[in-house]
């Protein structure tokens, strides 16, 4: 049963991680427009960005 | 009068603004009265108001976006300014149709930003900050950190009861088994305190009032549940509740936050209308000087110039200019009235294709516009609150469930020898079982099922308790411009007109935005040669074709006049080596209504037809759908009459409208909707909106909304059904935290995958 004080803090600490980072994101907003979220993911960047990328990468 | 250019780059709009716009819109004529203006867009003074200054020196702006409404959008309003210097942040929000602007007005102003998003076809309106930060989103906020938290809570709580459980069949030693429940009580412990918050808050309120409400037994189940745990851990025993405790707030959350989210779309929606009542006016001064004002700062004997496709601020009376004025939307009225000097025209309805200058003549909250707000405004008031079904149950439910858990407190503590907490913890295992999830989400499953499936199909459900009411509804009246009609006119007499001649009308036709010349341009293709045309306001086009001037317009203007005007909308055209050539136009119906007519009228559904329109077209239209019960020339005030009449007859009414007539009507009606196309305060009125071409989902939105509440019966009895079958065990005292664990969530899963089945019969229709 010692392999309860590791495991109990480790569970324990995922989940506050989770929770945090959930409370992060609630904070800084991302839950206030679900519907452009949805569709932000298939909006293409800006070429100009993304051949500067091309060229840094180079 | 406007020359127009026979470059058509000037009239061919975006595509998005063009639906967005009223549709009586020429940008020519516009030009000639933006020359005066040096800017066309939000100017400084537009907006002072809703300016906020931030501690870091940065400024920022929140706007609506009056036409954004496709996820491409998006990208085009933040490139538009991303690339501009001293620009913080620019975002779109596209569930509000808002764009947040955040700048330091050390090296920009808000103007040159404005302007780059304006000169993409975006019409800016800015928004008071003060609404920004409503109750109803920190409420939601809160939700869903308590949801976060109790899932968090719940999650862990059950890895360590999971472990207890499996424990006590194999070797787990009670000194383990003690510190597993010390630790569920830490992390429950606050959890609860935390995350009951919502609960425990309306409970309270209900009780100070002498009511009770579901939240009652769940506060009472929640508290004690998670108190006794701690005395019961304290002592060491075998049994602690704390994760049916956290689990039961977990799950209700789900359905509270669910239902929030409902609502919170009918509230961003009517924010925004608030901001566009507050936008600007051109106003003439003395001295000839052209100025921007806000509508609610204007006064009478002042002169507003109003361009062509320019809304209307206020009630006035044309000083000069020639145009016609769309009133659709106020009066129902189908076709643009004309009006010249000495005409009144009224706050709302839409400029045509010349510039006018008004004289105001009411003040802002006397204007027709703002009577029919206040007429729905109280219409929305005297409306009986519907009292929601699930609070219907929890009034019958939660006096039951205290009384059973008093009584089997009370009994096992007469009948037992064991000590007084085991009885209360039986006692707490009867509150547990009985107040489950089941109850609490029994509505909101459906729901939210029900309102996915709709808005998949363009149908907006905007108030929680649309769907119930629209289940029990036995009247639907419906409007007729824009809602039984497309709301714009069609050639009628298209077949027997020289190809030709109609390929010319519509060759000079898509010069013009008047809705008969658009409805000519739709209705043929035409050869798409260049053309000059000039657009006469108020009389029609005229051209020069090989020497000849050749008039598309009105009968008079063309030169005829034998006498057989009927009532008919026509245009003619003359001027030609042709007879003049007349061409009849009407407003059709929806391609679809007269099958939506016969299917409501197949589900037991009494149809009304009620519309601002003249008594004679309002007639024909009855006849041809198929309407006996039809009444035309109603006033709202009329409207509103009828729909009483209907309501004290014992009616459950429906009604189905677009204009801003029709919204206090949709506000007085026991369930609303209006299509997409309608006047935002009909919107606003209405609770749902549909959209589309075609009127089939009316006939949808009743279909689901009553399988909806179908559903929600089944999912009532389910409840019943596993209560008698758990009440009598936990009474008994047999329920174990497993038990009450298993029993919780396989209820729920029993009710939600319910809920689902929405969709899946539907399917198997073909619906």
């Amino acid at each position: 049963m010692s392999a309860l004080v590791y495991l109990i803090p480790a569970a324990l600490f995922l989940g506050l991680v989770g929770l945090i980072a959930f409370l992060w994101a609630l904070r800084s907003g991302q839950f206030e427009d679900l519907d452009g979220a949805a569709h932000r993911i298939l909006l293409d960047e800006e070429e100009e960005e993304s051949r500067k990328g091309q060229q840094n990468k180079k | 009068m406007a020359e127009i250019s026979a470059d058509l780059t000037s009239t061919s709009k975006p595509a998005a603004e063009d639906r967005a716009t009223p549709p009586l819109c020429c940008p020519a004529g516009m030009a000639v009265e933006l020359a005066q203006i040096d800017d066309s867009g939000l100017r400084a003074s537009d907006f002072a108001e809703q300016l906020r200054q931030h501690e870091d020196g940065s400024e920022s702006l929140t706007l609506v976006v009056q036409n954004l409404h496709c996820p491409s959008c998006i990208r085009s309003i933040e490139s538009a300014v991303e690339k501009k210097a001293g620009l913080l942040k620019a975002r779109v929000n596209l569930s509000t149709r808002r764009l947040a602007l955040r700048w330091d007005p050390k090296q920009t102003t808000a103007e040159p930003l404005l302007a780059a998003v304006e000169a993409r076809g975006y019409h800016l309106v800015p928004l008071d900050p003060d609404q920004l930060e409503s109750a109803e989103a920190a409420e939601g906020r809160e939700l869903l950190r308590a949801m976060a938290v109790a899932g968090f809570a719940a999650s862990n709580v059950m890895l360590l009861s999971v472990a207890v459980w499996s424990g006590l069949a194999a070797d787990m030693g009670p000194a383990t088994r003690t510190l597993m429940h010390w630790v569920s009580a830490m992390i429950a412990l606050p959890a609860v305190a935390y995350a009951g918050r919502p609960f425990f808050r309306s409970a309270l309120t209900v009780l100070r009032s002498g009511h009770t409400n579901m939240d009652v037994p769940i506060s009472l189940a929640v508290i004690l549940a998670a108190g006794m745990s701690l005395s019961e851990t304290l002592r060491g025993s075998e049994h602690v509740f704390f994760d049916a405790s956290v689990m039961l707030l977990f799950f209700l959350l789900i359905g509270r936050f669910l239902d929030l989210r409902l609502r919170g779309r009918a509230r961003s929606a009517a924010e925004n209308l608030t901001a566009l009542k507050a936008t600007a006016a051109t106003v003439v001064s003395a001295d000839g000087s052209l100025r921007s004002l806000p509508i609610n700062r204007l006064k009478p004997g002042m002169t507003v110039a109003v361009a062509a496709g320019e809304r209307i601020p206020m009630d006035g009376e044309v000083l000069s200019g020639r145009s016609e004025v769309d009133a659709s939307l106020l009066t129902g009225e189908s076709l643009p009235q004309p009006v010249r000097e000495g005409a009144a025209v009224y706050a709302g309805t839409v400029n045509g294709g010349g510039a006018l200058r008004i004289a105001v003549t009411a003040l802002p909250d006397e204007s027709l516009l703002a009577e029919i707000v206040r007429l729905m405004e109280s219409a929305e008031q005297s409306r009986d609150r519907y009292v929601r079904l699930a609070d219907r149950v929890a009034r019958l439910y939660a006096p039951v469930v205290h009384l059973l858990a008093a009584a089997t407190f009370g009994g096992w503590l007469a009948l037992s020898s064991q000590p007084w907490q085991d009885s209360l913890m039986v006692a707490i295992a009867v509150l547990i079982i009985t107040c489950p999830c089941a109850l609490g989400l029994a509505v909101p499953a459906v729901q939210v099922a029900a309102v996915g499936r709709l808005m998949k199909q363009g149908i907006l459900v905007k108030s929680a308790d649309a769907l119930e009411r629209l289940a029990q509804v036995d009247t639907v009246v419906f409007d007729k411009t824009g809602t039984l009609t497309r709301g714009c006119p069609s050639l009628q007499n298209g077949a027997t007109v020289d190809p030709a001649l109609l390929a010319l009308a519509a060759d000079i036709a898509r010069y013009s935005r008047h809705p008969l010349a658009r409805a000519l341009g739709r209705a043929a293709t035409g050869s798409g040669r260049n053309l000059t045309v000039q657009e006469h306001a108020g009389d029609g086009l005229s051209t020069e074709i090989d020497g000849k001037t050749i008039r598309l317009g009105r009968r008079g203007w063309c030169g005829v006049d034998d006498g057989s005007a009927d009532a008919a909308m026509e245009l003619w055209m003359s001027g030609g080596d042709f007879a003049p050539q007349r061409f009849t136009f009407n407003d059709a119906p929806r391609a679809d209504a007269a099958e939506v007519i016969a299917a409501l009228r197949a589900r037991g559904i009494a149809v009304e037809l009620l519309s601002g329109d003249r008594s004679g077209v309002v007639g024909q239209l009855a006849e041809d759908l198929g309407i006996d019960t039809w009444r035309g020339d109603c006033r709202p005030a009329d409207k509103i009459a009828r729909l009483e009449d209907l309501k004290a007859e014992g009616r459950r009414t429906a009604m189905i409208g677009d204009g801003l007539n029709d919204a206090p009507a949709l506000a007085t009606a026991f369930a609303s909707l209006s299509p997409a196309e309608a006047a935002d305060v009909s919107q606003i009125a209405a609770d749902i909106v549909f959209q589309g071409e075609r009127l089939a989902p009316v006939v949808e939105a009743i279909g689901t909304a009553r399988r909806a509440r179908g559903l929600v019966f089944q999912n009532f009895g389910l409840a019943m059904l596993y209560n008698l079958i758990a009440v009598p065990i936990a009474v008994a005292g047999f329920v174990t935290p497993l038990i009450a664990a298993a029993a919780m969530s396989g209820s729920s899963i029993i009710v939600t995958a319910n809920a689902m089945r929405l969709n899946l019969k539907s399917r198997s229709e073909g619906a």
